[in-house]
């Protein structure tokens, strides 16, 4: 698996404006705000942490069709299937390297985002931590759909229109984590849907995958 | 010596039977060609033999057991090249197949080449480097020449030859006659 992942970062690196046409996504959505709502402390800080987990969901979205998708036109897709790696671990590899290469820079970017929307500096901390298994859902549940439309006529309709009402339960957790007096919860709800979705999601996407090859 | 043996392959494709009672025996040095018309079948056959396809009914056997049984370990045996060459155009030809495998396909000045600049050619060249390169015992080739000069087949064929007498198995769907000996013909 590792030599997999390794490949898939090098075609990344390679084709760096899907990562970087991610975080401009990120960073320029969430600058949009202070030009609608006022530059007002008060309220930017009431929607910052919202703002930074809907921005960062929507920019992760924006690779999703890519991800299997020039495996799937060129061929690629077949010598995976038959790389000797079973299905879900395929399709785990590209979970990591979607969280690599989009996850973990829009986990850094978010700080200074977050910032510059006011949110309180003790806050930061807390939207980060709660952002680090937000994203890895992000991947995993992202992965699946794209997986799941992977051949589909307009999968790249498709694909947000599945993902955005799965990814609703880890906004709320997520954005109430950093708003709460009282935060454990939320972390916890988010952690223990990390840790469902971690061996769920990639088995589907492989199931999904399979069928996509036939 | 490794032994493939099929039985009574059936395959659908969506409704239809595209497969029916399909069967053969291939031994270790054996090399089996796929004729048939357009929609016959051979695609649909290698992808099943690859394991990318499910069995309606019948049996594919690998020194009489079940070879897909256990589809990653099937997949462990086989060198594919499908129709589509499975080459990124970001990455150089060196980054496909190690360097070594590019001389048989007469690719070595291009290795640190990206594959975008390659022909449709070169790319079906480096797709076999990669099948030859992967040291597995059964090749699955569908229309390997496709696109290939006269010059690039006699290469092709001598790969073939080579893993044939290190004791490979090929199955190939092709529309031209493979030049080579003992090669059994399997018309769909």
């Amino acid at each position: 698996m590792i030599p997999l992942i390794l490949r898939e970062l090098k075609l990344s690196v390679r084709h760096g404006a899907d990562t970087t046409a991610s975080l401009l996504f990120f960073v320029i959505a969430g600058t949009l705000f202070p030009f609608t709502l006022g530059p007002g402390p008060t309220t930017l800080a009431a929607i910052a942490a919202s703002v930074v987990w809907v921005c960062a969901l929507l920019a992760a979205l924006l690779p999703l069709d890519r991800l299997f998708g020039a495996d799937y036109e060129d061929g690629t897709l077949d010598l995976l299937l038959l790389s000797g790696l079973p299905a879900y671990g395929v399709a785990f590899a590209k979970t990591a390297v979607h969280w690599l290469t989009t996850g973990l820079p829009l986990l850094v970017i978010a700080g200074p985002l977050a910032i510059m929307l006011r949110l309180p500096a003790e806050r930061v901390p807390l939207l980060l931590l709660t952002l680090l298994p937000g994203t890895m859902l992000l991947s995993l549940l992202g992965t699946l759909t794209a997986a799941v439309t992977l051949g589909a006529r307009r999968a790249a309709v498709l694909m947000p229109l599945i993902t955005l009402p799965l990814m609703i339960p880890t906004l709320i957790f997520g954005a109430a984590a950093v708003t709460s007096a009282h935060p454990a919860a939320a972390l916890y709800m988010l952690a223990a849907m990390f840790c469902a979705a971690l061996p769920l999601a990639p088995l589907g996407a492989g199931a999904a995958l399979r069928a996509a090859a036939e | 010596m490794h032994l493939l043996t099929a039985s009574n392959l059936s395959v659908f494709r969506g409704e239809r039977l595209v497969l029916s009672n399909v069967g053969f025996s291939l031994q270790a040095g054996g090399i089996l060609v796929l004729r048939g018309e357009n929609g016959a079948g051979k695609s649909t056959l290698l992808r099943t033999l690859a394991g990318l396809i499910p069995l309606a009914a019948g049996e594919l056997k690998w020194d009489n057991e079940d070879a897909l049984n256990d589809l990653p370990s099937h997949a462990k045996r086989i060198a594919w090249l499908g129709h589509l060459d499975a080459v990124k155009p970001a990455l150089t030809a060196a980054e496909h197949v190690p360097a070594a495998a590019l001389a048989p396909v007469g690719l070595s000045a291009y290795a640190e080449l990206p594959a975008r600049l390659l022909s449709a050619g070169q790319k079906r060249r480096l797709a076999i480097a990669r099948v030859a390169a992967a040291g597995r015992p059964l090749w699955l080739l569908d229309e390997p020449t496709t696109g290939l000069d006269a010059a690039s087949v006699l290469r092709f064929l001598a790969l073939c030859e080579t893993h044939r007498q290190g004791g490979g198995m090929i199955i190939a769907s092709t529309h031209i006659p493979l030049e080579l000996s003992g090669v059994q013909v399997l018309t769909l």
